[in-house]
């Protein structure tokens, strides 16, 4: 057993156990709080995938922004909690979780079943720098510089529409 | 390192991604549900930087930057159309805004 696989179990068992309990819990702020660790627990996954660009932005912007964004608007909502969560429509809530375990099964037949690690041996070095600031700047701001502009103007009109939906009244 | 077999990682991201869908499907509060949506687009994320370590090349981990950026406008313009809805209905209870259902 070397680092890196105690690691990954760690991180892997973290971050299902979470995502489990986020979709159980009564109370939405404590499924925030776990969509919080989800994530933190990938950003470590990430860092195991020597991506630690992708690892630095999943803390910022995941669970830094995004997160702080839905805490506020959970706490500005005050919603109830669902004491009804897994009471009324029995029978739909089980058919639900039926039909996820029926295609989490297969996918995960198909993963086994194609094993993608038996056709490619990975080579270290170069996934090193595929990870790195300096690769992935150096792609977006040369092949990727279209995406990267229509990006910040996504970003912009999100901005404002989100101003647009949230105000009070529209004049 | 990468030692471990990528199957692993991929079995995660599919464990998250069925998570994430029994959650849309079970619970009822919109903001859980926007929740759940961000759950997938995480586990997509993990195959796609996956798949990108494993090949040796920064196009998958490019492409994740691109799914983070639409996944911040995303929860920006979803959760103003939520307080738009709750200023109007008073719930964020999705079986009760069902002015679209016939």
């Amino acid at each position: 057993m070397n680092i890196e696989i105690i690691l990954f179990i760690v991180l892997a068992s973290i971050a299902a156990v979470t995502s489990v309990m986020m979709i159980t819990r009564k109370n939405a702020v404590i499924s925030a709080v776990f969509l919080v660790l989800n994530f933190f627990s990938l950003a470590g996954l990430y860092l195991l995938l020597n991506a630690q660009f992708i690892a630095v932005v999943q803390v910022i912007v995941y669970a830094g922004a995004i997160m702080v964004l839905f805490l506020f608007v959970l706490m500005l909502l005050n919603t109830e909690a669902e004491h009804q969560l897994f009471v009324d429509k029995k029978g739909i809530k089980f058919f639900a979780i039926f039909i996820a375990v029926f295609v989490f099964i297969q996918l995960a037949f198909l993963i086994f079943k194609g094993a993608p690690s038996k056709s490619l041996n990975p080579d270290q070095a170069a996934s090193i720098k595929a990870g790195t600031i300096q690769t992935i700047g150096q792609q977006l701001y040369t092949n990727y510089i279209i995406p990267f502009e229509v990006a910040g103007f996504l970003l912009l009109a999100a901005t404002i529409g989100a101003l647009v939906l949230a105000k009070k009244k529209f004049e | 390192m990468l030692t471990i077999p990528m199957e692993y990682y991929l079995i995660l991201s599919a464990f998250m991604f069925t998570v994430g869908v029994a959650g849309v499907l079970i619970r009822r509060n919109a903001i859980v549900v926007f929740m759940s949506i961000e759950l997938m687009l995480n586990s997509a994320n993990l195959s796609l930087v996956t798949f990108s370590s494993y090949l040796g090349n920064s196009i998958g981990q490019i492409f994740v930057f691109f799914v983070m950026t639409v996944a911040a406008a995303e929860a920006a313009v979803g959760l103003a159309i939520i307080i738009a809805i709750f200023r109007n209905k008073l719930t964020v209870n999705i079986d009760e805004i069902n002015i679209f259902k016939w």
